[in-house]
């Protein structure tokens, strides 16, 4: 093996991807090569850091200096002063990765991982996911091994109840009851699947851990495999994640090559092997019985439970199906023993949850968290607060099966029974933060205009309900709301939650009932006074023109796009109402302040 | 894969590259590498640290550039830290010095006192 002074790791992950990573990757190349270092200087390419709204990242070691927003300009800069000459670019460096001298502080210190504690994602950013030997040498496909010669299939079972792991899909069900259920029954088949459908709007922590350490996922299921008897897995990922597909296409290839799938591993007679299959873009294939119908070839639609997919599941046989990210934390529980992660969180909550934080926030990005942290440690340390100094007003968790959590219950410790009992839920993952622009009325129509679209009809509950409550919902945003529509609402939320067929329809109502349990001002303000306090619903503002402070300058009439504001030199302008398509040019263009929102 | 003890080997081997990335608690030898150092000849040695670092697979060793450190009339000039210990600087390194300088030092834990810069200026002063 060659000896490397230094390596460059670029962030690979889709995010920095799409902010020109690989032509960052590409230019260091050239760099290094001309300036003849190719022999000391390693590029690495690897999942996401975490820190998405900084991107592309990245890190060079030994020194660990943590460049941010790297463009493919700054980096024959970094490699002549930094690599070359040893000298680290200051200015390129994430401001936050430094302390008051600019001395280089270790990732740990710095604000937006110090409060994180990364098992799921404790490879991502660290190896590079399309070699398998980096896997190896942090200790990977060693929790096989040691399941493999080490322990019976009910210890291994045992290990993961005992650790206290739930699925981290969104319902929280124990996933090591999960296991001990598809090992009871008698089969000579059964099937290991891996839910990748991630669906819920603003939540990408699957595709992370695929991106970051494939492998990671791949081990877990062979251990999945041997803990209930079975030889062939199925990972059920979305077309829309192509980084991901091709890392999970070359990690098993490696593995089979490595003969860490397939027949005879580690010479214990014990044989498993996986296979994708690539969902194409409907929300309910994330629905485990669903998302069976479909690997089968069948349309995506949910059937009555029972039978569990545990007894009657992939082709008619028992069949555990278990969430990215709750596989993540398989192998590093069976390394590291049930008690170090039960250690770790809160009574009924074991373990750490990643969110994928987005809307209102600075620190966009995935973060990893022991359960119990509260929402105000998320947001204001880990998150880097709101922008613009704004005031929050809610986060939304669990997306279109969750609910909002208030300001009020900022310092609730998250873990899934807190935040059920506040109405929301765990969730997949997603936490998208609103400030005080947003409209609670319109986040709850943007869900369920969601659910509409992705409902498969085979239920009238969803089917009609839904759709139902999105109406009484324009109309409100649309000012011709009428009393006893809340009432309407509610009610009919009750009726979809008790008879919908699948979890999707069952909590569709959720943001809208959730909304209305913490903001129903918000909605009386929409219904009795037409009008919308954070002034995003456009049908119920109006833009206005202040005579007094109107210097005359006509620049909004000249960026009205359909011209509906009229004045003249020392007359002041008045927007005409009935032409107004409320775009809002004419209030950032207005120099006095002279344009209101009303 | 037939036994754990193939798996424990790739994992040994892959062990070197990704140290880098952990926790730098090891040896550090840093050679000063601005203008005045790369002139100076600095470059021969720090590869020559590289390969003798790599033919005696040191494990916690890791070997990084600087800056100028000031003495350029010195040049080329090579810190050792070693944990715990106060630093050491050799000036005008050759490639031919750091087998002794690793031997003696970063492994034996002696560092070769004729090379050091105390010594090189009670000689000539």
């Amino acid at each position: 093996m060659e000896f490397y002074r230094s390596q460059v790791l670029v962030c690979t992950g889709t995010g920095c991807s799409s902010s020109n990573s690989p032509a960052i990757i590409d230019k260091f190349e050239e760099c290094i090569k001309n300036a003849g270092l190719e022999k000391e200087i390693k590029v690495v390419r690897t999942g996401c850091f975490g820190l998405c709204e900084n991107g592309p990242i990245c890190i060079v070691y030994p020194e660990g200096a943590f460049y941010s927003h790297i463009k493919v300009e700054d980096v024959p800069r970094i490699v002549s002063e930094h690599l070359v000459k040893g000298r680290i670019v200051q200015d390129l460096l994430y401001h936050k990765s430094v302390d008051g001298e600019q001395n280089i502080l270790s990732l740990n210190d710095i604000e937006f991982y110090k409060k994180q504690k990364r098992i799921a994602l404790r490879n991502c950013g660290v190896i590079n996911p399309e070699d398998i030997n980096e896997y190896i040498a942090f200790d990977g496909y060693k929790a096989l091994a040691k399941a493999l010669t080490e322990m019976t299939r009910d210890e291994v079972i045992d290990c993961i109840l005992k650790s206290g792991l739930r699925g981290r899909g969104g319902a929280g069900f124990p996933t090591g009851l999960k296991w001990k259920f598809a090992k009871a029954p008698e089969s000579d088949v059964k099937y290991v699947c891996c839910n990748a459908d991630e669906g819920d709007p603003g939540a990408f922590m699957d595709r992370s851990v695929l991106e970051g350490d494939p492998h990671a996922v791949l081990e877990a299921m062979a251990i999945a495999g041997y803990a209930i008897g079975s030889q062939q897995g199925y990972i059920y990922v979305r077309a829309e994640y192509p980084i991901a597909v091709k890392r999970l296409r070359i990690a098993i290839g490696q593995a089979r090559e490595m003969g860490l799938l397939g027949k005879d591993i580690f010479g214990t007679g014990f044989n498993f092997d996986i296979d994708l299959r690539l969902g194409s873009g409907a929300f309910v294939c994330g629905e485990e019985t669903a998302l069976l119908a479909s690997i089968e070839g069948g349309r995506g639609e949910p059937r009555p439970r029972p039978p569990f997919p545990a007894n009657k599941g992939l082709f008619g046989k028992p069949t555990i199906l278990n969430n990215v990210e709750t596989l993540a934390n398989v192998c590093q529980i069976i390394l590291n023993g049930p008690e170090w992660f039960s250690s770790i969180g809160t009574e009924k909550s074991k373990g750490t949850k990643v969110f994928a934080l987005g809307g209102k926030i600075n620190n966009t990005g995935l973060v990893e968290i022991p359960m119990g942290t509260t929402l105000r440690e998320i947001i204001y340390e880990i998150g880097g607060g709101i922008p613009g100094g704004k005031k929050f007003k809610a986060a939304q968790t669990g997306g279109p099966s969750g609910g909002c959590i208030p300001a009020e219950h900022l310092d609730v410790p998250i873990d899934y029974d807190n935040l059920m009992a506040i109405g929301s839920m765990m969730g997949s993952g997603g936490m998208i933060v609103m400030d005080e622009d947003n409209c609670m009325v319109n986040i709850a129509k943007f869900f369920l205009e969601f659910t509409v679209d992705e409902s498969c009809g085979k239920c009238p509950p969803c089917r009609i309900g839904t759709r139902r409550m999105l109406e009484i919902l324009n109309k409100i945003c649309d000012g011709k709301g009428e009393e006893g529509d809340l009432e309407k609402l509610e009610k009919l939320a009750r009726n979809i939650k008790a008879t919908a067929l699948c979890g999707l329809g069952q909590t569709a109502p959720n943001p809208v009932l959730s909304t209305i349990r913490y903001f129903r001002d918000e909605y009386e303000a929409h219904i009795r006074d037409k009008r919308c306090p954070a002034g995003v619903c456009k049908n119920l503002l109006n833009y206005v023109i202040d005579p007094d402070k109107c210097k005359t300058c006509g620049i909004c009439a000249r960026n009205c796009p359909t011209k509906c504001i009229s004045g003249a030199p020392k007359v002041p302008y008045v927007i005409d109402q009935s032409k107004c398509i409320k775009c809002g040019a004419c209030m950032t263009s207005c120099k006095f302040g002279a344009v209101s929102r009303k | 894969m037939k036994s754990i003890q193939e798996l424990e080997a790739i994992r040994q081997k892959t062990l070197e590259t990704i140290n880098l990335r952990r926790e730098q608690t090891g040896t550090r030898v840093v050679v000063g590498m601005a203008t005045c150092g790369i002139a100076a000849g600095a470059r021969p040695v720090l590869t020559a640290f590289m390969d003798e670092v790599a033919k005696r697979n040191l494990q916690g060793v890791a070997v990084a550039q600087t800056g100028c450190i000031g003495v350029c009339r010195l040049e080329p000039i090579v810190e050792i830290y070693k944990p715990g210990e106060d630093k050491v600087t050799y000036v005008k390194v050759t490639p031919d010095m750091v087998g002794r300088i690793v031997t003696e030092h970063v492994v034996g834990d002696n560092p070769v006192v004729e090379y050091t810069i105390g010594y090189y200026e009670a000689k000539n002063k």
